[in-house]
């Protein structure tokens, strides 16, 4: 990609998608046939698609390895697993489920969805976007590729030295862990970086910043937070890998502090929590008001909390940390922060009751998944509230009562707006509706089944029961309470299932969706569905926040200009805007189809492949090879102005 | 379908409102402590009381806040302007009705009031409990974490009146105890729900803790931090007892074993080459450190780290196969004949 002047004044068309500029967009855009074609898309929606699907590979991977677990925790004193399997298999399973499919999932519905709703072609950096994509997907199969060795790593998501360190656990278990995190860092960092620069400098014209979807400002958010806080996390994998395997000290007394882990991990790693939710939080904010009938109540106010949620998510790390023996006053200000970041949330969820009861909502799965996430929303917005608090986390904290409220946030915040996101905007990616009668029992399999399979999770911690155990006596209290929550989390699985039957039955006999068929208001229901290769035949000109939407509503005197505007047809073309008031202000010209992305991505993966195994000629073999694929990547070219003809 | 749809989300409610009043009903009887040993809604001591209130208030707020925004919720949905899903593409009516904008105000307004209350009490709770109350009659004792057990070392002014216990700590009544933790390993947590709550075992780092029970009693611990494969058998217990009777152990305690009498001897000397490399028992040639001081073993009422009640049948398994009972833990099979087993079982039998 290169920028140059506004080098002409863009000629007008009318929106016509069956005309032969639409003909001509298509042959500039399309994905080439084949499967080098397939391999070399750069095609925003084809490598969005990629990442659902891949994120929803590891939702059910990560679901089966739960599912196994909750076997042997279903009755006392079991001996299914052994505690070594049982270790590798939680840690796999809140490894898969955090790193590999909460992010990821929201990543690919923000690289689908981000350019449309926007009004442009593609990301910023279509390249680039493949190659986040490809090394996301080799970072997941590095980390399986350890489970297959019998080296999955054991000490827990989160990993805490010393047990993670060399001395207690001398197997590669760990490395894989450290270096398949540095790899999928790699991508979270660059697709952040894609990220905002798209979203502050592609909008359509006259969508200001204040006129951007709440969807936009859930992804450019986190997008920003991660650029802040992926260092973090990566510096703490990379100094544990040098302790484990070069005999550093950086964690390990008496020179090194084991603490100093926990602080360089939750650094990154509760800003982490709010990056894994705010983007759903914003998918609801976005298509629950559709649903409603009305624009969202206090689009600003929502906004803003989006910011501020994340901002503060910077300042709430050491409520982690309550019962390491940190100083009182530190406690004290860590856990008023940790109090304090349940106002901007309340905000939003304020936002969307007042959405509904001043709508007219309609009553379909995708609305019954957002009314669904809203309960879940608020039961793991107040357990947090009440871990926040120090003294009572003295006691809940490492208990099940805290795996209660992990599981609300994420399955609730998380996966329940995935559902309901997955409802709203499939027809616009296939074409075709989801079936609504197998959606409802999806829904309430997973609803039920969720808060069966949970619910009891809090009232187990309240009696004692701490995570991470393998198994547990009888006579605790804990034993019913067990059955009923691994036949919660069966039924759940079993409306999952339902989910992915509906996709397939979906993708072949769905109802025809036609272009809008929720009748919304935003940019991305005004091309077909599916949508062009090229998005838009004409790129639109914004006068609000709802263009579909204003005759309706008839409020100020301007109105979007969406059936006549630029075709941008003299090669792969967009119109880059100014951040705030999105003035065009170049036209950009896009790169082409390019395979070298997946090869760099797959060098990557061998490097790393090469630093477990400690082979160092393929180290540097690898490196060779990837300054080669860089040199080719960008290398200067005329279609892209980047040199004189 | 709506009233269908309505009486569906009921459902989910009514149970966890009865569970609710099972939970409430349950934790409230003064025998919930033996139904669930690791309970911590009943405070039994002046650190854990304030905090088990604190929850307690935490908890009910919740449970409000839910019920309210749950019952919002569902009134919303009740108002009879919803409606069905019309066919793809049917255009809808669309309005931006006035009013939401209050919404927020009152609902994030009661809210941050809620929140400066409940902040201003989490900080008063923990200005209270967090150091241990400003006394010179304080009892110390240090633990230490081990993967997967816990050892006791009773300090004292007078150093001949120290010694090392394991897995079992015994406390006096309405006397607070400083607890100094030492981590050996890994770090581990130490957690006495009915007295206090967690704080870490971390290696190289010197963390305090205290505890204070004042009803007569058996508390059970259990370390709060994953510390590998046995983990979950890394339990202990408090014994609290009236302060006559905690001198009186402590005074059997400080006793070394005498040498086993000659028809002892045999199984003495059994248990010195087979086990005296890794546990002590003061006053034989057994000093080993890598595993628990077994001196007053007899005396205690569990083995394994809170594993198994100490019976002779299960110290017998124990021994037979320590990997079968806690694997992974770091007492290897020691492969005994079967005289060789039952002499070293019939030697901890007097170690009382």
């Amino acid at each position: 990609m290169t920028t140059t002047e506004l080098d002409r004044v863009p000629e007008l068309a009318p929106r016509d998608y069956a005309s032969p500029l639409a003909s001509k967009l298509e042959r500039l855009w399309a994905t080439k046939p084949g499967l080098i074609g397939w391999l070399a898309s750069v095609d925003h929606k084809e490598i969005g698609l990629r990442y659902i699907v891949t994120a929803f590979v590891f939702l059910l991977v990560g679901g089966v390895e739960a599912l196994i677990f909750r076997i042997q925790l279903a009755w006392p004193n079991q001996h299914l697993l052994t505690p070594s399997q049982y270790d590798q298999l939680f840690s796999m399973h809140g490894a898969t489920m955090i790193l590999w499919y909460a992010f990821p999932v929201l990543t690919g519905f923000s690289v689908y969805l981000q350019p449309l709703v926007l009004g442009t072609r593609d990301m910023a950096m279509p390249r680039l976007n493949a190659f986040t994509y490809w090394v996301y997907l080799f970072s997941g199969l590095y980390l399986y590729v350890g489970l297959a060795l019998g080296s999955a790593p054991n000490a827990g998501w989160f990993n805490y030295v010393p047990y993670a360190s060399r001395p207690y656990n001398p197997g590669l278990n760990i490395d894989f862990y450290a270096l398949a995190n540095i790899l999928l860092g790699v991508s979270t960092t660059l697709g952040s970086l894609n990220f905002v620069v798209t979203i502050l400098h592609q909008r359509a014209p006259g969508m200001s910043i204040n006129r951007m979807p709440i969807l936009s400002w859930g992804t450019l958010t986190i997008s920003v937070g991660n650029l802040f806080a992926m260092p973090s996390v990566t510096l703490a994998f990379f100094l544990l890998w040098l302790d484990r395997q070069f005999g550093t000290h950086f964690y390990s007394p008496p020179s090194g502090q084991p603490l100093l882990w926990q602080h360089l991990f939750w650094m990154w790693g509760h800003p982490w929590v709010y990056v894994i939710v705010l983007p759903a939080l914003s998918m609801v904010s976005e298509a629950l008001p559709v649903l409603c009938r009305r624009p969202l109540v206090g689009y600003t106010a929502v906004a803003l909390a989006t910011v501020l949620t994340m901002v503060l998510g910077f300042g709430v790390w050491l409520h982690h940390m309550f019962a390491t023996g940190l100083p009182n006053i530190a406690l004290a200000f860590f856990s008023a922060v940790s109090l304090f970041i349940v106002i901007p949330s309340a905000v939003s969820n304020f936002a969307w009751l007042a959405t509904i009861w001043t709508g007219r909502p309609i009553f379909n799965t995708a609305f019954l998944f957002f009314v669904g996430f809203i309960i879940v929303f608020v039961i793991g917005g107040v357990s947090g509230f009440m871990t926040g608090s120090v003294p009572a986390d003295w006691q809940l904290t490492d208990t099940y009562f805290v795996v209660a409220h992990l599981h609300y946030v994420l399955i609730g915040w998380n996966l329940f707006a995935v559902m309901g996101a997955s409802y709203f905007w499939f027809p616009k990616m296939f074409g075709r509706m989801l079936d609504e009668r197998l959606g409802r029992w999806n829904f309430w399999l997973m609803f039920i089944g969720f808060n069966v399979g949970f619910f009891p999770m809090h009232i187990t911690g309240l009696l004692g029961m701490p995570r991470r155990i393998y198994t547990y006596p009888d006579g605790m209290g804990w034993d019913t309470l067990n059955l009923i929550i691994t036949i919660g989390s069966y039924i759940m699985a079993a409306g999952m299932l339902l989910f992915v039957v509906n996709v397939f039955y979906g993708l072949k006999r769905g109802v025809i969706a036609g272009p809008n068929p929720w009748d919304a208001a935003t940019l991305e229901w005004s091309t077909p569905s599916p949508p062009p290769p090229y998005n838009f035949v004409v790129i639109p000109t914004l006068a609000s926040r709802t263009p579909l939407w204003e005759e309706r509503l008839n409020e100020g005197p301007y109105r979007s200009q969406l059936s006549e505007g630029t075709p941008l047809d003299h090669g792969k073309e967009v119109l880059g805007t100014s951040s705030l008031d999105a003035q065009p202000n170049v036209i950009l010209r896009m790169p082409e189809d390019s395979i070298v992305p997946l090869l760099l991505a797959l060098v990557l993966t061998l490097l790393f492949a090469g630093l477990i195994v400690k082979a160092w000629w393929l180290v540097i073999a690898c490196l060779a090879v990837g300054l080669a694929l860089q040199l080719a990547w960008l290398w200067p070219r005329v279609e892209l102005r980047e040199r004189r003809p | 379908m709506k009233r269908f749809f309505l009486g569906d989300l009921a459902g989910p409610r009514m149970t966890a409102a009865k569970v609710g009043a099972f939970l409430i009903a349950t934790l409230n009887d003064s025998a919930a402590h033996a139904a669930a040993p690791l309970n911590y809604l009943t405070g039994h001591g002046v650190r854990s009381r304030p905090i088990a209130t604190l929850t307690w208030a935490l908890m009910i707020i919740s449970v409000v806040v839910v019920v309210i925004i749950v019952a919002l919720l569902l009134a919303g949905l009740r108002r009879g302007h919803g409606f069905s899903a019309p066919a793809p593409g049917t255009q809808m009516p669309v309005a931006r009705p006035p009013g939401g904008a209050s919404w927020i105000y009152v609902g994030v307004g009661i809210s941050t009031l809620v929140l400066f209350v409940m902040t201003v009490w989490t900080v008063v709770t923990l200005a209270h409990v967090a150091n241990p109350p400003r006394t010179d009659d304080a009892l110390r004792i240090e633990v230490t974490g081990h993967q997967w057990w816990w050892e006791v070392r009773y300090l004292s002014p007078d150093v001949s009146r120290e010694f090392i216990t394991s897995n079992e700590i015994h406390i006096p009544l309405k006397r607070t105890v400083e607890v100094d933790l030492r981590g050996a390993d890994v770090i581990h947590s130490f957690w006495v729900p009915a007295l206090s709550g967690k704080t870490d075992v971390i290696p190289g780092q010197a963390n305090r803790t205290w505890i204070e029970a004042d009803k007569p009693g058996v508390y059970r611990g259990q370390c709060g931090e994953y510390c590998g494969e046995q983990h979950a058998h890394m339990g202990f217990e408090v014994i609290a007892s009236t302060p006559e009777e905690f001198e009186k152990w402590w005074n059997s305690q400080l006793e070394a074993q005498p040498n086993a009498s000659s028809e002892l001897a045999e199984a003495q000397n059994t248990f010195i080459a087979k086990c005296g490399i890794c546990h002590t028992v003061r006053g034989t040639r057994a000093g080993g450190h890598l595993g628990p001081d077994l001196t007053h073993l007899i005396s205690r009422r569990a083995i394994g780290a809170a594993l198994l009640p100490n019976t002779r049948g299960h110290r017998s398994a124990w021994i037979a196969d320590p990997q079968h009972l806690k694997p992974g833990n770091y007492m290897p099979r020691l492969e005994l004949s079967g005289p060789e087993l039952n002499a070293v079982s019939t030697y901890l039998d007097t170690l009382n």
